[in-house]
């Protein structure tokens, strides 16, 4: 037995570390700084949800034809961005199922961390993968016939930026409510994420839709998100369009923390 | 059982109960627990696979709410106060703490940061923990390519972390080798020896014994047994396998040993072996082969056994393990 046991350096048990009771907001930044060191370590793999929609890019811009007042990638690319975002955060949550799979949720359950610093932290990291999409998105199409009006990209960025803290939070809410049942989540999250697409008018114009369908897409969030996208990135700031684009972003928000901080709570 | 043991328990469960209902199946896990563990105890759950081990640690852990029942953990109600509860205990799950994306020291520097520890206080508690357990050279890898045993062991580190005054272990020594295993069995000593409560469960009753001072076993969500490690197996004896010759030489020697030895003694031929489950059966068995072959029938083989959790358990159910293995192996699977 002696001889087996390792003749690494003991713990000293006796060492007490002086740990402190932590607050709501010192536990989201906990979640949050857990949850982007693997991204700022591995920045690639946030390129990941961003292979659809540049394929659209690549593939649909083409055959635009152009519109009135400027290029087809002007209009094309801020849906994409949209799109982007939209694609990254509503996967994010399969992340989740493999921790609630693997163990490490179950961890962090039983640690002090609060139920509801849990999902804001993870939700507000969405954050960074969308700011970083947008800008490679950006560096794509600049050389082409798309102008860069910087102005307009940052109030954009803030807006897409809500838009994803709250899919995110969305997602995780489902992952949660999913547990370690991960075709329950894709399922849900593939039937969602379509409708929500097409009836943003990202990829055609729903200029001449029948009344149901411009109906459905009046009451999608995301519509509204684009169009003051498009806006933004034209560098035009239409203040009726801006503010429906924060106030639909701000809602999806929002709904997603509370929706994701009840799951959470109730998960035990 | 140590001096660290003070009149104060520090996990005290009332009728603990925990029901799971999946498809309109209704699985009782743990039915009616009542246990009561004093501070500074090293404590083993022992059983098969189902008998409701980790269902308890899940409930003591706030991870989920008993069915009926109540628990208290170091002086606060597991449902109630779950907060408190949850800064007081260091768990290690069955599964994996780390999750895989990430990195060893990346982890355990969030659970430093989720128990509030300063960065350099946290600092140098990783790279205690990272010595202790072996860990430096993969510490800095994605956990996804570890080693399972590996991946073990950082599970531990973590739970560790934050000095817990009670430690819960899910099968700790899961995965790990022979060396490891040795390592992780010092440490829990030595966390032991400095006064932190510790509930470890385990199927090896040799681990067990070589760990907790109080070996409480449990079947199908009861508690079937609670007494030292060196009791239970006591109580049982040691198995000697005794082989002759001839079938002559065993009758003879299985009579002989029948008369020499005292104490609740189980002796059986068949053909021409004899065994014999006698207490210390380990220390009777080289006086009782001298003592044949004195008497004209020498033994040709001899094997000795310390008694297994299958013995322990056949012993107390009737039942053994196998058996009881095969009415839960359909709704096991996901969860091992
Ligand atoms: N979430 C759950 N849903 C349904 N049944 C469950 C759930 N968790 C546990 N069970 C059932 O409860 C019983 C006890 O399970 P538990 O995990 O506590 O066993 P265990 O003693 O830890 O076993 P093992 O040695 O295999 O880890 C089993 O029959 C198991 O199938
Ligand atoms: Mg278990």
């Amino acid at each position: 037995m002696t001889t087996l046991t390792v003749p690494a350096a003991q713990v000293r048990h006796t060492t007490r570390v002086p740990s402190r009771p932590t607050g709501f907001l010192t536990d989201t930044w906990t979640v949050l700084l857990r949850e982007l060191t693997p991204k700022l370590r591995q920045p690639a793999s946030m390129l990941f949800a961003m292979m659809q929609p540049l394929v659209f890019l690549g593939l649909f811009a083409p055959l635009l034809p152009d519109v009135e007042n400027g290029s087809a990638l002007q209009w094309f690319v801020p849906g994409i961005v949209v799109m982007t975002a939209l694609m990254g955060a509503s996967m994010t949550g399969a992340d989740l199922t493999a921790e609630i799979r693997s163990g490490s949720h179950e961890r962090l359950l039983v640690s002090p961390l609060s139920r509801p610093s849990l999902l804001v932290g993870r939700a507000l990291k969405e954050v960074v993968p969308v700011l970083f999409q947008t800008a490679v998105i950006l560096a794509v199409v600049t050389p082409f016939s798309f102008d860069l009006h910087l102005g307009g990209v940052l109030v954009g960025a803030v807006i897409v930026s809500l838009f994803a803290i709250g899919l995110g939070a969305l997602s995780f809410a489902l992952a949660t409510a999913a547990k370690e049942q991960d075709w329950v989540f894709w399922t849900v999250q593939q039937m969602l994420i379509f409708p929500l697409l097409l009836l943003s008018g990202v990829l055609l114009p729903l200029d001449g839709a029948p009344g149901w369908l411009r109906f459905l897409s009046d009451i999608n969030p995301m519509t509204y998100v684009v169009e003051a996208e498009r806006a933004l990135f034209s560098g035009e700031f239409p203040a009726d369009v801006v503010t429906g684009g924060f106030v639909a972003a701000a809602v999806v928000a929002a709904l997603g923390v509370l929706v994701g901080v009840r799951t959470m709570e109730r998960s035990s | 059982m140590t001096n660290h043991t003070h009149q104060r328990p520090v996990i005290r469960t009332e009728a603990l109960t925990r029901h799971f209902t999946r498809s309109k199946k209704t699985v009782e896990a743990v039915r009616g627990l009542d246990l009561e563990i004093q501070q500074g105890e090293l404590v083993a759950f022992l059983g098969p696979n189902g008998a409701g081990k980790s269902t308890t640690l899940r409930m003591l852990t706030t991870l989920i709410p008993p069915t009926s029942g109540t628990a208290e953990v170091a002086g606060h109600d597991v449902v109630r106060s779950r907060a408190a509860v949850r800064r007081s205990i260091g768990y290690v799950g069955q599964g994996n703490a780390a999750a895989f994306v990430q990195r060893g020291r990346d982890e355990l520097m969030s659970q430093a940061r989720a128990h509030g520890i300063p960065r350099a206080a946290a600092k140098a508690r990783i790279d205690e923990l990272l010595a202790a357990f072996d860990l430096q050279e993969y510490a800095d890898r994605p956990v996804q390519t570890l080693s399972g045993g590996q991946r073990r062991r950082l599970d531990i580190a973590i739970g560790l972390l934050n000095h817990p005054d009670v430690l819960f272990l899910d099968e700790p020594s899961t995965g790990l080798d022979p060396q490891n295993r040795a390592n992780l069995q010092e440490q829990i000593r030595r966390l032991h020896q400095d006064g932190t409560t510790i509930v470890l469960t385990t199927h090896y009753l040799e681990e067990a014994d070589a760990l907790a001072g109080r070996v409480i076993v449990i079947d199908h969500g009861v508690v079937i047994a609670d007494d030292t490690a060196t009791r239970l197996k006591e109580r049982l004896g040691d198995l000697v396998l005794l082989g002759f010759a001839t079938e002559a030489d065993a009758t003879t020697a299985a009579a002989r040993a029948e008369s020499a030895l005292t104490g609740p003694t189980l002796i059986d031929r068949t053909g021409t072996q004899v065994s014999i489950r006698t207490p210390r059966g380990a220390d009777s068995a080289p006086a009782m082969a001298i003592d044949l072959a004195a008497h004209g029938t020498p033994a040709i083989r001899m094997e000795v056994h310390a008694p297994t959790l299958d013995d322990v358990f056949l012993d107390l159910t009737g039942r053994s393990l196998r058996e009881s293995a095969e009415s839960t192996t359909q709704t096991e699977g996901a969860a091992a």
